[in-house]
C-alpha cells in the first residue's frame, strides 16, 4: 500500500511536472511569435508613419538639388536683383522679382478680400450667430473651401473680369486684380473657420466678465474675445497668406502667363507658380536651364510657405497653452 | 436676554426679491424665492451645490439673458428708484452697468492692469485720461491692490498672481461704482492667504457698497456676512441674521445643514 | 456720485445696441458675398455649360470640334488616378494616424513625424507636383503615367488622412482601450478590434475629404507633363483574356477632369468656354456631393455615438 501511494505519487508528480513543461514552453512559445508579430506590425506602422518625413526630404532634395544646378548657371544676385525674366530667350534672364512681383501683388488683393470678410464671419459666427445658425452656415462655408481652384480660375476668367471690365474700361482679359478678388474668396473660409475656432476657444467666462460690466455684443467681441484669440486670428491670417502665394491654378487661367514685373493689379502678370504650369505645358527638354528654372522658382516658393507655416505653426501653439 | 439687533424690517433695503421664480428650459431652478437685500450690509447665500444660489445671484444683473431658454418670474426691486431689475422692458445692459459682479475664477481680460479697471468707464464711453486714470486709482485703492501694483499699471494682467487677479477683477467691478456688488463664490478658485485677504476687503467694502456673496463655505459666511440666506433645491429655506442663522436656526432642515449633518 | 445720469447711460445704451445691429447686419452681409459668389459660380457654369450636357458628351473624346468634344477620356482618367491615389493614400494615411496615436512614444522621432506632417498640409500643390516631376517621372522612371499622378495625389492627401485618422481615434474614450487590456489584449488585437471599428466614420469623413481635394487637383499633375489633348482610353484594367487583370493601364498616358477644363479654358474659341463650363459644372457637382456626403457622415456620427 506504500509502494503504491510512493508510485502513484511519483506518477502524479510527473504526470504534473511533464504537462506543467508543456504549457509553460507552449506558452513561451505563443508570447514569443505574438511579440514577433506585434513587433512586425508595429515596425509596419512605424514605416508607414516615415512616408510623410520622406516626402518631406524628397521636396527638399529635388528642389535643392535641381536649385543648385541652375544655380551654377545663374548668379544667386542675378536671380534675385535682375529685373526681366526671360529664362527661354537667347538673352536669358532670370530675375525673380518679376514673378515675385505677381505673386505678391495677386496675394495682396486676396488678402484684402479675405481677411476683412474672413475676420467679420468669424466674429459674427462665433459672437452673434445663434447656434442653429452657426451649424448651417459653417458646412455651407466648408462646401466652398471644397471647390476645385481650376473652376475658380474658370469663374474668375469668364464671369468675374468682364463685371469688372464695366468698371474699369480698359482692364485686360488676363489681369491680377480678378485673379486676387475670387482667390480672396476662395480663401474666405480658411480664414474665418481657423478664427472662429479661436475665438470659440476663449473661456465663457471671459465674455461674462464684460457683459457684466455692461458691455454689449459688439463691445465684448472687439474689446475682449478679439484680443484674446489674437494670436489664433493672426495664425488664421497666415495661412491664409500661405494658400495664396502657393494658389496656382487660378492665377494661370486668369491673370495670364507674362512675366511682368509690376505693382498694378489691373495688370496681367505671371506668378512663380502660373510660370511652373507654363513650363510644364510646353516641351522643355529634361535637364535644361529652362528646366531648371521651376525648381528654382518652387524652392522660392517653398521657403516662402514654409516661413508662414512654421509663424502659424508657433502662433497656433502659443494660444493654444494660453487657456 | 434681549437682542441687540434692531428689528429687520426698520433696516433700509437695497433690493427685494419676491415671487421670484426661474426656469432654464424645463427646469424649475428657482422656486417662489422672496428675500431682502439690506443696504451697505452682506448678505451671504449658503447652500449645497445645485441649490440654485448662483443662479439666484445671476439673475440680479440678469445674465441669465445671455442664454437662450432661460425664463424669469416676479421680480427684484431695486431701490432707491423700485425698478423691476426682471421686468422685461427694463434693458439688461442698463442693469449691469448700475450692479458689478466678481466671479468664481479670477477672469482678468487680456489687456494691461489700467485697462482692465478702466474697461467698464470705457464701455460707459467715458474717455478722458484724467478722470480714467483718477478713477482707477481710487477703485484700485478700494480693492487694497494699490500699493503692490502702482508702479506696473501697464503690465499685462496675466502675470499677476491669483489672488491680486481676483482682487484687480474687484478693483474692475468697484471702478463703476456699482450699487449692488455681487460675489460668486469669489475665493474658490484661490488660496487661503489670498482668500483672507479677499474677506478682509469684502469687511471694507460694505461701508460703501451692497454686497451680495454666495459662498460653498460655511465658515466664510459666518465670518463675513451680516445676513445669511439657506437655500436648497431652489427654494429659500431661512433668511436672518448671520448670528442667528448659525447659532440658532428656526428651520430644522438649516440646522442639519450648518451642522453638518447634511450636505 | 453717479458717473453719468440715468439720460445720458440710456442715450448711450440705445447708441452702443445700433452698433450691434449695424455690425450683425454686416456680419450677414458678408457672409451673403461669400456664400452668393459660390451660388452665382454654380448657375453661372450650369448656363453656360447647359447646352453641352448631354449623354454624349460623357461617351465622346476630346475633339478638334468643340461641339463635338467630350470628356470620356477625362473621367475615365480621373476615376484611374483616383484608384491609384485611393489605394496608396489610404493604408498609408490609416497606417500613419494608428501609430502616432497608439504606438509612437513622446519622443523626437514623433515630434519631428508630428511638425512635419502639420508642415506638409501647408505646401502649395504644385510644389508636390515638382516633387513628381523630379523623382516619380525622372528618377524612377514611371513617365507622365497614371500611376505617378496617382502617387503624386495620394501624397499630397496623405495630411489629410492621417489628421482625420488621428482625430478619429482621439475621439474614443481612454476607458475602452483600458477595458480591452485589462482583458490581455495585445496592442494590435485592441486596434484591430476596437479602434479601427470605432474610428471607421471618422476616417471615412477624411478619406472623403481627401479624395474631393484630390479629384480637383489640376496643378501638380500638369506639373508632372500630363497631355492634355488625350483622344484615347488607357488599356482596360480586366479582359476576356487569361489572367483577365492587366496593370499596363498604371504605365498608360492619360488625362483628368480638371486638366480638360484647363485646356478648354485656355483655347480662344468661345465654343469651348461651353465645354470648359459643362465640365466644370459636373466637376463641381462631384466635389460637393463628396464633400456634402462626408459633412453629413460626420454629423451623423456626432449625433449616433455617444459614450
Amino acid at each position: 500500500m506504500s509502494v503504491s501511494a510512493a508510485s502513484s505519487e511519483t506518477l502524479d508528480s510527473r504526470f504534473r511536472g511533464n504537462d506543467g513543461a508543456a504549457s509553460a514552453a507552449g506558452r513561451l512559445a505563443r508570447r514569443a511569435s505574438r511579440r514577433l508579430k506585434e513587433k512586425v506590425i508595429e515596425s509596419i506602422l512605424f514605416l508607414a508613419a516615415l512616408v510623410s518625413v520622406f516626402t518631406t526630404l524628397g521636396i527638399v532634395y529635388i528642389l535643392v538639388s535641381e536649385s543648385v544646378v541652375f544655380f551654377r548657371h545663374v548668379p544667386l544676385r542675378d536671380f534675385l536683383t535682375d529685373t526681366q525674366w526671360t529664362p527661354l530667350f537667347d538673352d536669358a534672364h532670370f530675375g525673380i522679382m518679376v514673378l515675385l512681383s505677381g505673386t505678391l501683388v495677386s496675394s495682396a488683393v486676396a488678402l484684402l478680400v479675405a481677411i476683412p470678410l474672413g475676420t467679420v464671419i468669424a466674429v459674427f459666427l462665433s459672437e452673434f450667430a445663434g447656434p442653429r445658425l452657426r451649424e448651417t452656415v459653417k458646412p455651407m462655408l466648408e462646401l466652398l473651401s471644397g471647390v476645385p481652384t481650376i473652376v475658380f480660375g474658370y469663374f474668375a476668367l469668364m464671369f468675374v473680369t468682364p463685371l469688372l471690365q464695366k468698371f474699369i474700361p480698359g482692364l485686360p482679359g488676363f489681369n491680377l486684380l480678378s485673379a486676387g478678388i475670387v482667390m480672396g474668396i476662395m480663401i474666405i473660409p480658411t480664414v474665418s473657420s481657423i478664427a472662429e475656432d479661436a475665438m470659440r476657444a476663449v473661456p465663457m467666462n471671459l465674455r461674462e466678465g464684460s457683459y457684466a460690466m455692461g458691455a454689449t455684443r459688439l463691445q465684448t467681441a472687439l474689446k475682449v474675445v478679439v484680443p484674446a484669440a489674437f494670436s489664433g486670428i493672426m495664425a488664421a491670417y497666415i495661412l491664409g497668406i500661405s494658400r495664396a502665394v502657393g494658389e496656382t491654378m487660378i492665377l494661370a487661367v486668369a491673370a495670364g502667363m507674362q512675366p511682368n514685373l509690376t505693382w498694378n493689379p489691373t495688370e496681367p502678370a505671371a506668378t512663380i507658380t502660373a510660370y511652373i504650369v507654363q513650363v510644364a505645358l510646353g516641351d522643355l527638354p529634361h535637364g535644361s536651364v529652362g528646366y531648371q528654372t521651376i525648381f528654382a522658382a518652387g524652392l522660392t516658393l517653398m521657403l516662402i510657405t514654409l516661413l508662414f507655416n512654421i509663424l502659424g505653426y508657433w502662433l497656433r501653439k502659443r494660444y493654444r497653452e494660453r487657456y | 436676554m434681549p437682542d441687540p439687533k434692531p428689528a429687520l424690517d426698520s433696516l433700509p433695503l437695497k433690493a427685494h426679491a419676491a415671487g421670484l421664480n426661474f426656469h432654464y428650459g424645463d427646469f424649475h431652478a428657482l422656486k417662489n424665492i422672496e428675500m431682502p437685500i439690506h443696504d451697505k450690509r452682506v448678505t451671504a447665500l449658503i447652500g449645497p451645490s445645485g441649490c440654485g444660489k448662483s443662479t439666484f445671484l445671476r439673475c440680479f444683473n440678469r445674465m441669465h439673458d445671455l442664454y437662450p431658454g432661460n425664463r424669469y418670474e416676479g421680480e427684484i426691486r431695486l431701490q432707491p428708484d423700485n425698478v423691476n431689475l426682471l421686468d422685461r422692458a427694463v434693458d439688461p445692459i442698463e442693469v449691469r452697468m448700475r450692479l458689478s459682479m466678481v466671479f468664481q475664477k479670477p477672469n482678468p481680460f487680456p489687456k494691461t492692469l489700467f485697462e482692465n479697471v478702466a474697461y467698464g468707464l470705457r464701455v460707459r464711453g467715458i474717455k478722458r485720461r484724467a478722470v480714467l486714470e483718477e478713477k482707477v486709482e481710487e477703485a484700485l485703492r478700494g480693492a487694497a491692490l494699490w500699493n503692490e501694483v502702482k508702479d506696473r499699471l501697464h503690465e499685462q494682467a496675466f502675470n499677476l498672481s491669483g489672488g491680486q487677479q481676483q482682487r484687480l477683477c474687484i478693483a474692475r467691478a468697484l471702478a463703476t461704482e456699482p450699487e449692488l456688488l455681487l460675489f460668486d463664490e469669489p475665493t474658490s478658485a484661490l488660496d487661503p492667504i489670498a482668500t483672507a485677504s479677499i474677506e478682509e476687503l469684502i469687511a471694507e467694502l460694505k461701508e460703501k457698497v451692497t454686497i451680495l456673496i454666495v459662498t460653498h463655505n460655511m465658515q466664510q459666511a459666518a465670518r463675513v456676512s451680516d445676513f445669511t440666506a439657506y437655500m436648497y433645491l431652489g427654494e429659500l429655506i431661512e433668511f436672518g441674521w448671520t448670528d442667528d442663522i448659525f447659532i440658532k436656526p428656526k428651520n430644522p432642515q438649516t440646522e442639519a445643514y450648518i451642522t453638518g449633518r447634511f450636505g | 456720485m453717479a458717473l453719468q445720469s440715468a439720460a445720458e447711460i440710456r442715450a448711450l445704451i440705445a447708441r452702443h445696441k445700433r452698433r450691434d445691429v449695424i455690425f450683425g447686419l454686416f456680419g450677414i452681409l458678408c457672409l451673403a458675398i461669400g456664400l452668393l459668389t459660390f451660388a452665382t459660380l454654380f448657375v453661372d457654369m450650369l448656363i453656360d455649360g447647359y447646352a453641352r450636357l448631354t449623354p454624349e458628351f460623357f461617351t465622346n473624346f476630346p475633339s478638334r470640334r468643340a461641339g463635338q468634344a467630350g470628356i470620356l477620356s477625362a473621367w475615365v482618367g480621373t476615376v484611374m488616378v483616383m484608384f491609384v491615389t485611393a489605394a496608396v493614400a489610404v493604408p498609408l494615411g490609416v497606417a500613419s494616424g494608428i501609430y502616432l496615436e497608439e504606438y509612437a512614444s513622446k519622443n523626437w522621432v514623433t515630434d519631428v513625424i508630428e511638425i512635419n506632417i502639420s508642415n506638409l498640409a501647408g505646401v502649395p500643390s504644385i510644389v508636390y507636383g515638382l516633387l513628381a516631376l523630379g523623382l516619380f517621372v525622372y528618377q524612377f522612371g514611371l513617365g507622365q503615367s497614371v500611376a505617378t499622378a496617382g502617387l503624386t495625389l495620394a501624397l499630397l492627401i496623405l495630411p489629410v488622412v492621417i489628421v482625420a485618422t488621428r482625430e478619429a481615434i482621439r475621439a474614443i474614450p481612454a476607458a475602452i482601450r483600458e477595458a480591452a487590456y485589462a482583458l490581455g489584449a495585445t496592442r494590435w488585437q485592441v486596434v484591430q478590434g476596437h479602434i479601427l471599428p470605432y474610428s471607421m466614420g471618422g476616417i471615412m469623413t477624411g478619406v472623403i475629404i481627401g479624395m474631393a481635394r484630390a479629384i480637383g487637383e489640376t496643378a501638380p499633375i500638369i506639373t508632372i507633363g500630363a497631355l492634355t489633348f488625350i483622344a484615347f482610353l488607357p488599356p482596360s484594367p480586366v479582359g476576356a483574356e487569361f489572367p483577365f487583370v492587366s496593370f499596363e493601364w498604371l504605365t498608360s498616358p492619360f488625362t483628368v477632369m480638371p486638366i480638360q477644363i484647363f485646356n478648354w479654358t485656355s483655347r480662344p474659341d468661345p465654343a469651348f468656354q461651353a465645354n470648359a463650363a459643362a465640365a466644370g459644372f459636373i466637376l463641381v457637382f462631384m466635389t460637393l456631393a463628396m464633400n456634402g456626403l462626408a459633412i453629413w457622415l460626420r454629423y451623423r456620427i456626432r449625433r449616433n455615438i455617444k459614450w
